[in-house]
Order: C-alpha cells, then structure tokens, then sequence
C-alpha cells in the first residue's frame, strides 16, 4: 500500500541546490494537509552527502548509493530514482524544477508509464484530494490539475514557488539509512562543467537595471533604452531573446539562465515576463513594466506599470528624469 | 546521417489570450498560430549538421490538427526532405506521456541516428515529451544543448546548466537532443525552397486508440488568469507618454530612486 511522500534533494559534489529545502517546504506542506510522513532521498556514492538534509524535519532521509551516482547522468539517476521509488511507495514524489531535474525526472515518470505534472507554484489540499496549480503559455495563464490512476504522483515544483527557509527543521531522523541500489548501463560520459567566460559585467552590484525584451523590436533602438539608463547612472540588461539575436551580450542575460539580480529599481520594457526571466529579477525593490499588453505576466510582479508602447514612454520618461533630477 | 524533428504549432507568442467559457482552456477561435520557438532551433541543428556531414535526410514530424501543416511546410521550405503528420484533432488534454507515445509510434521504423525537438513548449510547458520519448524508443538523450558534434561515431553534446554554467556529455549515438533557443541563427525560406517544398512527401498517419488513450495522468480541470501577486499602479490610462510623465514623478517621490 504506497505511503507517504518523498522528496528528492538535489546536490552537486554535497552542495544543495536551494531548490531542494524549497521542494521540503512543498512536500512538508503537502504532508500536513494530507496527514502523510514526509521523507527525503538523497543520491550519491555514499550517506555523506546527505547530512545537510537530516536537519530538516523529515520521517526518514534515505542516501541512495552507487559508485555510478559520483557524477550526474540521467541514465545513472533514473536508474537508481526509480529503485528508490519502488523500494519507498511513496504516494507522493516531489521534486525541485530544476534543469537537472528536467533533464532525467521525465525518463524516471516514464518507467511508470508515467508523466510529471511540471513546474507547479502552488499545492492545495480539498477533501483529500490535490489540486496542483502551474503556469502555462509562459505565464500567461494558470492551470489547475489533477493527477489520475494508481499513485505514485510525480510532481516538480518551480523556483521560488515555496520558500526555503519555510521548510521545518528539528529532524526526527536520527540518522541516513543508506539504500544501495543496482545502476545499469550509463550511456554518457559527464565533462567537468564550467563558466564560458568571465563575467564582463557583473549585474548583481547595479542599483538600477533597465532591462529591454522584444519589445524593443530592433538593435538600433537600444541606444533609446541606453539614454535612459544613463541619466538614471544604470545598467542595460535584457531578456533571452535579446541576447540569442547578438543584439546584447550574453552576459547582460537576465533570468534562470543567465544572473539573476536585485537591484533598487528594475525598468522592463517591452518584456512579456516568461517565468524564466522572472525568476531572475522579481525580488528587485521596485520594478516597472511597459508594455503593450495589459495582460503581460510582468505587470503581475510590477509596482508601476504602463500599458502603451515603449517608444512613446521611453523619450517622455528620460527627458522628464532629466528635468526632475536638475 | 538521418535526423528526425519533432515540431509542435502553438499559439504566437504576441496573441491576445483569452479564457474559454467552461474555462478548461484559451478560446482558440480566432488564435494565430507559429512553430514553437526552441523547435524552430531543433530543425536549424538539424539543417545544420545534414550539412555539414555531407547528407542524409532531414524528417519533420508534428502532431496535431490540420493548421499543424503550416509549420510543416515552412520546415520543408527550410530544407527538410519529407514530413510525417500525426493528425489528432483534440490534443489539449493529451499529456506528455500520451503524446511521446504517439510519436514513439510514427517514428520507431524510421531508425534515424538523431532525434531532435525543442527544449520545451511554449503553451503547456511540460518539458519532457521527448525525454519521456527516448524512454519509449530506448535511446540516450541529453536536455538543453547548446551545442552538438556528431564529427565522430558517438556525439558530444555541450548542455547549459543554471546560472551561466555549461557542461559537455559525449554520448553514444542514436540519441535524442532537446534543443535550447538561441542555438544558432535560423534560416529564412527561400523562394526556391517554397517552390520545391511542394513536391516534397507529406506523410499522414492516425495515431492508434492505444497511444492516444494512454491514461491522461493529469488533466486540466480549470485555468484562469494568474492572481497578482503585487498591487500595480497602472499610469497614464491609455496615454503613454502621460504615463511616462508620471512615472518619473513616482520614481521620485514615491519610490525615491533620485
């Protein structure tokens, strides 16, 4: 009879991903309203990478071990995640949305003839059933979900969707029980990851971040979005698209794959607010969009907004800075 | 070498989104449609590496109804040799594991060296039809590339990681690859790629009750408009360049950012 929840930790070398105490926060809420134990697994070679998750208030946290888990493989994980969910029978699998997740939890789901329900921001429990909730059509729209048949219901949870430092500590769990498990054939070899180049400008620092999407419809225009940043003493910065079409480099990317920033003041113009670049600014103190669609996801985390065209804001917007500043 | 790409139609990106009146979906009445974004890079890999290893043959696929032949013939006026369609008219409710089963379907025969798709989708955004796809066709895959040489007879494949960080898998081959945005410049259609893009196969195929049917493991009961999660101040009601004169007060005054 398949029984309570479990939640992947993801790590690399022993270094948690954040995301991973923000899944515990899920999967411990969740546990609450369902009345379910909630426990963690961990993998790796051996119990030693799991000892900063025994903190956390969990039924049990399990290191499931093999000497192919040293480096991740999505071969080498799916394997050994699904020995571990057939030895746990849980109800429940939760998971942080991560790129390491999206990149082997599709494969594991698939081995029960399974998919994932993806990316959810929210969990709500109504008579013993749950209601996932995620973001569709790039923000745009909510979707609330059920899950169908048999359990185990595999589900990832979104950057930033609970918050780590929610997640209840004071362990039950004395200790890591190892579970070893057998992996099959790896069919990739894993490089040492790494940086492209140093970073030529780093955004974290910058106070003031004016930050152009598609909006901007054309390099030559950026010189309009400069001016304003130079009159405000700002950054430039953009959304993915700006810098896949070379019309800014890379390292002024804002979002999940490229910095992510918390400046005073962060001006988006002509951003739609895909949650892949929100993720990399929506802690900023004060942020304003501009853009022509009032339903646009930016205006969600906006403080100011205006709903026209950028090139009518932009002009009016740094002349009267200028004058206002003297 | 043979590469398959598998391409989905979505809604364009700039469309106005509206609810549907029993709320399970956008109204799709009057949508404008275009190719999923990261799937338009899948095909340009896949141009790309037809070309630089001398040939072999470039197969698109998409699911879905008819309007789904639009992005087809666009693939095809791109370069790609022959188009397979799984024509399924409702696949709002088909879920990534229903839908890699479809396509697992139309494609197991054609034993291609490569599988290529986009990273994700556009509408729903599950990211995992093709990896949930290479489980079912029992081959490697890798998410996320940026990057791929196939000079060997395995391949190496470079995948962006988060927060600026990369990192190279070689892999053996056949394989399937999620495909990043961005990747490369795309390609326009030429005239004379129009022009013989009409002479090119268009294979359809119905796919059968039992990958269609197989157990929706989610399913959509409502969606709605995100609630706001910050109480905007919307400036200039209409009137941008009110709006602007306004704003660079607030940002004074009120935000007391100079």
């Amino acid at each position: 009879m398949p029984n309570g929840i479990i939640v992947f930790a993801e790590h690399r070398g022993g270094a948690f991903n954040k995301t991973s105490f923000e899944a515990i926060a899920a999967a411990q809420q969740l546990g609450a309203s369902l009345g379910q134990p909630v426990s963690a697994v961990v993998l790796g070679t051996d119990a030693a990478r799991a000892g900063e998750v025994v903190a956390y208030k969990l039924d049990r946290v399990v290191s499931v071990e093999n000497p192919k888990l040293a480096d991740y493989t999505p071969d080498g994980y799916a394997d050994a995640m699904e020995k571990a969910v057939r030895s746990l029978d849980p109800q429940f699998v939760i998971m942080p949305h991560t790129y390491l997740v999206r990149d082997y939890a599709p494969k594991l789901a698939a081995r029960f003839g399974k998919d994932l329900i993806s990316d959810c921001v929210r969990a709500s429990v109504a008579d013993g059933a749950v209601t996932f909730s995620r973001r569709i059509f790039q923000g745009k729209i909510d979707a609330d979900v059920v899950a169908n048949g048999e359990p185990p219901v595999f589900a990832t949870f979104q950057s930033g969707a609970y918050r780590a430092d929610q997640a209840a500590r004071g362990g039950d769990a004395a200790a890591v029980e190892s579970l070893p498990v057998e992996v099959g054939e790896v069919r990739m070899q894993p490089e040492e990851p790494f940086q492209e180049v140093k970073q030529a400008v780093d955004l974290t620092k910058a106070d003031t971040i004016i930050a152009i999407g598609r909006g901007i419809k054309g390099q030559e225009h950026i010189a309009l979005a400069q001016q304003l940043a130079d009159v405000l003493g700002g950054e430039i910065a953009a959304s993915r698209p700006i810098c896949d079409a070379g019309w800014l480099p890379i390292d002024r990317q804002i979002g999940s794959s490229g910095q992510t920033v918390t400046p005073k003041l962060y001006i988006a113009l002509g951003i739609s607010g895909a949650i892949q670049h929100l993720v990399g600014m929506k802690n900023a103190s004060t942020i304003v969009a501009v853009n022509k669609d009032p339903e646009a996801p930016i205006f969600d985390i906006a403080d100011y907004g205006i709903v026209g065209d950028l090139f009518e804001v932009l002009p009016v917007l740094t002349e009267e800075i200028k004058k206002l500043k003297g | 070498m043979k590469i398959i790409v598998l391409m989905k139609q979505v809604a364009n990106k700039d469309a106005i989104l509206r609810i549907n009146k029993s709320e399970t979906w956008i109204e799709e009445g009057d949508l404008s449609y275009e190719v999923n974004e990261s799937d338009g890079y899948a095909l340009e890999e896949a141009l790309r590496l037809k070309e630089k290893h001398g040939g072999g043959e470039v197969v698109v696929c998409s699911l879905g109804p008819q309007r789904v032949k639009s992005v087809i013939k666009d693939a095809l006026a791109r370069g790609a040799d022959r188009a397979i369609h799984v024509v399924a008219d409702d696949t709002v409710q088909l879920g990534p594991y229903a839908a890699a089963k479809v396509l697992s379907e139309a494609i197991k025969d054609e034993q291609a060296d490569l599988v290529l798709t986009g990273l994700q989708s556009d509408d729903n955004g599950y990211a995992q039809t093709g990896v949930i796809l290479a489980e079912l066709l029992g081959l490697p895959h890798a998410t996320i590339v940026i990057e791929v040489d196939a000079s060997g007879d395995g391949l190496r494949v470079k995948r962006e990681l988060e927060s600026g960080w990369y990192q190279w898998y070689a892999m053996t081959r056949p394989a399937l690859l999620t495909i990043q945005s961005g990747i490369s410049q795309i390609r326009y259609a030429t005239l004379k790629g129009i022009m013989a893009a009409k002479k090119k196969e268009i294979k359809e195929l119905a796919p059968s009750a039992d990958a269609l049917g197989a157990a929706a493991h989610q399913r959509i009961t409502k969606v709605y408009f995100p609630q706001k999660t910050k109480q905007t101040q919307f400036l200039g009601d209409g009137d941008a360049k009110a709006g602007a004169a306004q704003l660079a007060e607030k940002l004074r005054t009120e935000a007391r950012i100079f």
